[in-house]
């Protein structure tokens, strides 16, 4: 029996089934989709600190504000759900929506419910919170210090999990080996950013008490348990659909459930449909980040490089919730720690940490970009301490050929590969030789140019059990085993004689449709167009398990293999058919161009459409032990796919794809700014289904690993307020950004998965990172100590590193701060203001409401509440940008008529601000100079979408007060920054000094 | 991320443009490109409530010579511009910058008097008209004033601008024979706001100015004479009193080096260029 004469589709770069209706606008996303008569539109109010308690929130105004059918506070939802489940034993609740404290910037505080979703926002924008901030931490180190700030009461601590591991013998290793060679690595915060953001539509059907959403949510969906259990509902009770298109997730629409709940809530409350839109800035604050991560490794190394032991201290910032699947970024590596080398001896320690940062969640790479920065770091670091060769050092240590399968320290069994046989290619094939000789022209020439390498395993279909490692053996054997990863298909045939396909893989575009249509057009001998595939999953109607869904690169290797063990099953009964009608032995059936028919004769054979449909039209006809070939659904888990060992051994995915990844890159000698000169990458990713789709996968890890090492990073202030919420603050790689790498293949077919296949779609987010990080310290520096190295690597990092130190400015430059890093720092500044008045004259000006309520530009009133404090109502900003805040102002150090500080918290729709200044009055003779100095800090959406702009705005809106109270006094020039800027201009251009 | 309610006057005539304006006093603001204003609406940054369109009134659309002047109407899209085919020989200054601001999509939509207006300080335009010593003409209803650059930019996305005023055009100085221009810019990606924008202007007798984007609460210019002999120097004198400042993209260190080693580049590349 043969599969198929013509030539077979798979493996083949067969145009996509997607993209006609996706190229010309005629995806489903979820905003396309028809909603109920009457749907109501939900907008959020979100926190703007990073830590506060919720004094009160008054939604009278909003209640009756037009078109609004609900306001719906955190405390109003807590009476319909429970706490969501934490994925590890600890005392902490864990809300979708604030209840009586903000963790993070964004955090939903209160939803409103109107009938579009403009006058939503209007109405959100009238209810009123009443915070009382609380000191923040988001530095996951220092979240772990006795004195830091607390989130969760009933923890006790910010330390959610900890847990320490160890695998062979790791000391008698590191006792015994010659070199003991570490590093210490920060990873940032980056997200793969879809284009799409996340939405819901959601009912409640209160004569069943059944919920119904919509989400364009991409699994597993073992969160659907999560989301009913929260919302008190069997899991009959809980239909979840979505939409056929999805725009992009990487991992990211995970983290839509909280917003499931929420809306299911709001649907409840309202009393009628809702839907929920996520804009760009709620996506960026909001949505989920991957995680930071702070790392010790150190190895155990002989005098040849090679590795006996490796010792791990992983400290993970999960944000302010361990919301479900967390702690899994950090566990699931956990089989694979030791990367592609075969190291015998392990010590992990594991710590996770809570901090005012938005929640973690899937994430393209999930946990891999961590581990290998921090692994291949410390390759390089190996090769520069011994003074080897950094190929060498890899080579010596590579899991070999011969091996596999191969049980690593941790518990993986690493299923195929020739890890040397690869690399050796890439280095033949990708040109290295070149590229060391563009290295040493460039040295030649007096440029830095650097040449970096990584080596990765690339896990894919994660073990569903994998997570469980983070609890105890003892936990465990409580708990019951956790184990597998069921893939799920049906085929299906209809009375006219046409296959249909439907899997639960939930696409974001990735071609799911197009690879299923080609292995079930194989298996029954038909063109690709007569296969019809569905991957979009309605858990009331579909075959689905807790493994369903998009991530962990599962389609090709599990997905596509159910599919075809399901079309097989299919066909052999449909041979069977065939061979009772054609009178024939159903070992010599042959299924090819539509038909059936036998092997050896091809005039005997029926279309593929008749044979079919019989168990529609004639089943009385059908052979005795076929049954019906009407519906064949397959649920398939791979048996290597065990629950974790009472010696926390665990294989956390069935497949590892092997890459090797090298790149040139130069810094400019002038701008300091980094380009990819070269980029050479080789998967092993087992037996490829569609090449220009695998392509398409790496072109796409490797696009956003390159904004992950160059541009990305989700900035906070220390005071837990949120910089990068534009895309002009986080920013993205475009096609300008993007070099096209050199991509090469080497297959060693996978014997654990149907089909060969291994997963794909994640390496490069974990090889090019620190790839590109390591040609960057070669370039800094070529031998010896390299610099550390964090992402993402700007020019403005670099430039120290190569300009070295800074000339000083002849003349001393005033107010000039020069100690911020990027992300949070408060903004100081300094002015002058001379006025035509006397000093006691300002001085009583000052202190007085009613000159304070007429000077202030846009103020609307100030109320003097006792004789150094005051509350004011003010319109500020610069430009068009203005906000309406209401102040309180307290004076104090005063120093009658010489000089006050004023000390303020401000409060508005579009963020707070808390400052202090301190203003002087000195006598000039005909009149007062006023001097001022202040720092302030501003959070909430300004600091979210304007951090480019803060501090000239804060100049701005103070110099306004001061000019004014200039104006009120009778004129007197102004002497702003500007103008003195431009006198110390002008003697610089004189010549310097004056 | 909807905007506030507001109302929308299409105007087809500057006398409707400037009463609307007038009536609206300090709520109401012009829109034309709207590629800074509607992000600032739909985050309710910005909350005018009378939004004034003039982008139908036909002479604010026009790119006119007048002289030794360039006059750009305040309707004139900054493609329209970058797409005229006298650009490079009246203003090569203008030409070499304009492939900066943004993207062709945004340069589509947005306007060269908008970006003026909008007064961002990395913006690339109202650093060529500063660094040319161009003018603005502000009108309102009974009224219309000519102000220099150097005067309208007041501050960080603060100008000379009045509640009731509208740019109707800005007049850029042509090229003069004999003088190098020069542009250059560091951003984080193509397209990105400045980090730093350097444009250069070198005259026959040897002098030459640097006028610098990004750094200062507005751009900001050094003169250098033709008996300069210590450039490097007061280059460097400019970069620390221009006081730089850090944010998310860039250290105010950074912003240093490059106003000395980029500002260098272009006065060189100005220099080299005059014809």
């Amino acid at each position: 029996m043969k599969d198929t004469a013509t030539e077979p589709l798979l493996g083949r770069s067969v145009e996509r089934i997607e993209d006609a209706a996706l190229v010309s606008g005629r995806g489903q996303f979820i905003d396309d989709l028809p909603v109920a008569t009457g749907t109501l539109a939900v907008a959020f109010v979100r926190a703007p600190h990073g830590h506060a308690d919720i004094k009160s929130v008054d939604v009278t105004a909003a209640t009756r504000a037009p078109g609004v059918a609900a306001v719906i506070t955190g405390q109003d939802v807590t009476r319909y759900i429970r706490s969501m489940t934490v994925g590890v034993k600890a005392n902490v609740e864990c809300w979708p929506i604030a209840v009586d404290r903000v963790r993070y910037v964004g955090e939903p505080v209160a939803m409103v419910v109107a009938t579009d979703r403009y006058l939503a926002e209007d109405a959100a924008d009238l209810v009123e919170v009443d915070y009382s901030p609380l000191t923040a931490v988001v530095d996951p180190v220092r979240a772990l210090a006795d004195d830091a700030p607390v989130l969760h009461q009933s923890l006790g601590s910010n330390l959610i999990n900890e847990r320490r591991f160890r695998y062979g013998d790791p000391e008698t290793a590191f006792d015994a080996a010659p070199h003991r060679i570490g590093i210490d690595v920060t990873y940032p915060r980056s997200a793969c950013t879809p284009i799409e953001t996340y939405g819901v539509i959601a009912r409640y059907e209160p004569g069943e008490d059944a919920y119904d959403i919509t989400a364009n949510f991409q699994g597993p969906f073992s969160i659907h348990a999560v989301v009913a259990r929260s919302l008190q509902v069997p899991g009959n009770r809980l239909r979840l659909r979505t939409p056929p298109d999805s725009g992009g997730s990487f991992g990211v629409k995970q983290g839509v459930f909280p917003y499931m709940i929420l809306a299911g809530v709001a649907a409840r409350i309202a009393g009628a449909p809702v839907k929920w839109i996520e804009d760009r800035l709620e996506h960026l604050s909001a949505s989920v980040s991957a995680t930071n991560r702070q790392t010790r490794i150190e190895a155990a190394v002989e005098a040849d490089g090679r590795i006996t032991a490796l010792d791990w201290d992983q400290i993970e910032d999960c944000g302010a919730h361990l919301r479900a699947p967390e702690p899994a970024t950090l566990y699931r590596m956990h089989g694979n720690m030791t990367g592609a080398y075969d190291i015998a001896n392990v010590a992990i320690r594991n710590r996770v940490v809570l901090t005012n940062k938005t929640p973690t969640g899937l994430n393209r790479g999930f946990g891999g970009p961590q581990i290998y920065f921090a692994l291949e770091r410390l390759m390089d670091t190996i090769a520069r301490q011994l003074g080897l060769d950094r190929l060498d050092v890899i080579r010596r240590n590579l899991v070999p050929a011969d091996a596999f399968p191969y049980r690593t320290a941790t518990g993986a069994l690493l299923d195929s590969g020739d890890y040397a046989a690869a690399m050796a290619r890439a280095v033949d094939e990708g040109g290295l030789a070149e590229l060391y000789a563009r290295r040493d022209t460039a040295r030649a020439e007096g440029r830095r140019y650097g040449i970096g390498f990584a080596c990765v395993v690339e896990p894919s279909v994660s073990n569903m059990g994998y997570i469980t490692t983070v609890l105890s053996s003892e936990e465990r054997a409580k708990a019951g085993p956790k184990n597998g990863a069921q893939a799920t298909a049906t085929v299906a045939i209809d009375p006219l004689g046409s296959v249909t396909v439907k899997v639960a893989s939930v696409p974001q575009g990735q071609g799911h449709r197009t690879v299923l249509a080609q292995v079930v057009a194989d298996k029954f001998g038909l063109p690709l167009d007569a296969v019809r595939v569905l991957a979009d999953v309605d858990t009331m109607r579909d075959a689905w398990s807790i493994a369903s869904g998009n991530y962990a690169s599962r389609f090709a290797p599990a997905v596509a293999g159910a599919t075809e063990i399901a079309a097989t099953r299919l066909r052999d009964k449909l041979a069977k058919v065939a061979a009772s009608q054609l009178n024939i032995s159903a070992s010599d059936v042959t299924f090819d161009a539509g038909r059936i028919g036998a092997a050896q004769n091809p005039d005997n054979s029926l279309s593929f459409a008749r044979v079919a449909a019989t168990a529609h039209w004639s089943p009385g006809t059908l052979p005795d032990d076929v049954g019906q070939t009407l519906r064949e659904t397959v649920f398939w888990t791979p048996p290597e796919l065990e629950a974790p060992t009472a010696q926390d051994g665990i294989n956390s995915s069935l497949c590892h794809g092997f890459i090797f990844d090298f790149c040139g890159i130069e810094i400019d000698p002038d701008t300091a700014e980094p380009r990819i000169d070269r980029y050479v990458t080789m998967h092993d990713c087992g037996r490829i289904l569609h090449p220009a789709m695998v392509d398409g996968q790496v072109r796409g890890g490797f696009a956003q690993a390159v904004g992950a090492a160059f541009l990305e990073e989700y900035a906070y202030g220390e005071d837990g307020s949120f910089r990068s919420g534009t895309l002009a603050d986080y920013l993205l790689p475009t096609v300008m950004e993007v070099p096209e790498p050199v991509i090469l293949h080497h297959e060693t077919p996978s014997p654990f998965t149907p089909l060969g296949a291994k997963g794909v779609g994640e390496g490069n987010c974990m090889s090019t990172p620190v790839c590109i990080a390591n040609a960057v310290a070669d370039a800094l520096a070529p031998e010896g100590d390299a610099p550390d190295i964090v992402l993402p690597v700007t020019a403005a990092k670099l430039a120290p590193l190569i300009h070295g130190e800074e000339p000083e400015p002849k003349e001393p430059v005033p107010e000039t701060k020069a100690e911020a890093t990027s992300g949070g720092r408060k903004l100081t500044g300094e002015g002058r203001a001379l006025v035509q008045a006397s000093r006691e004259d300002v001085w009583k000006m000052l202190l007085d409401p009613a000159t304070l309520d007429a000077i202030i530009p846009g103020s609307h009133g100030v109320q003097k509440v006792d004789e150094t404090r005051f509350k004011a109502d003010v319109t500020l900003g610069v430009g068009p940008v203005r906000g309406r805040y209401k102040a309180d102002i307290e004076l104090s150090d005063l120093d009658p008529p010489n000089a006050v500080t004023l000390s303020g918290q401000a409060v508005g729709a579009l963020g707070t601000g808390g400052g202090h200044g301190r203003v002087t009055l000195t006598d000039t003779g005909d009149g007062t100079e006023i001097a001022y100095r202040y720092e302030a800090e501003i959070s909430g959406k300004v600091a979210s979408v304007g951090g480019r702009l803060l501090d000239g705005a804060a100049k701005v809106v103070i110099g306004e007060f001061f000019r004014a109270l200039a104006r009120h006094c009778g004129g007197g020039a102004g002497n702003g920054p500007i103008a003195r800027l431009r006198e110390l201009l002008n003697r610089i251009a004189k010549g310097g000094r004056t | 991320m909807k905007p506030a309610p507001f109302d929308y006057v299409a105007a087809t005539d500057l006398s409707e443009a400037l009463d609307a304006l007038h009536d609206g006093g300090s709520d109401a603001r012009v829109i034309a490109g709207g590629q800074s204003l509607v992000p600032m609406l739909n985050m309710r940054l910005a909350r005018p409530t009378t939004l004034v369109d003039i982008t139908r009134i036909p002479e604010l659309s026009r790119i006119e010579a007048k002289g030794d002047q360039i006059v750009i109407g305040a309707a004139v899209r900054q493609a329209t511009l970058e797409s005229w085919p006298d650009l490079a020989d009246r203003l090569p200054l203008v030409r070499a910058a304009i492939p900066w601001v943004g993207h062709t999509q945004l340069r589509n939509r947005g306007t060269v008097c908008g970006s003026v207006a909008h007064a961002d300080p990395s913006a690339e335009l109202p650093l060529c008209l500063l660094a040319l010593g161009g003018t603005v003409t502000l009108r309102r209803r009974r009224k219309t004033r000519t102000v220099a650059a150097r005067d309208f930019f007041q501050g960080m996305m603060s100008t000379d601008l009045t509640p009731g005023e509208m740019i109707t055009s800005v007049s850029i100085p042509a090229r003069k024979q004999g003088t190098g221009y020069a542009f250059r810019e560091v951003a984080r990606r193509h397209g990105d706001f400045a980090i730093v924008a350097c444009a250069a202007i070198a005259r026959p007798d040897g002098s030459s100015a640097l006028t610098v984007g990004g750094v200062a609460d507005t751009p900001q210019t050094l003169d250098l004479p033709a008996d300069t002999t210590d450039r490097d120097d007061r280059l460097n004198e400019f970069a620390w009193h221009l006081q730089a400042r850090d944010d998310l993209h860039a250290t105010a260190r950074y912003r240093r080096d490059l106003v000395r080693r980029l500002g260098r580049t272009t006065l060189k590349e100005a220099l080299s260029c005059r014809d």
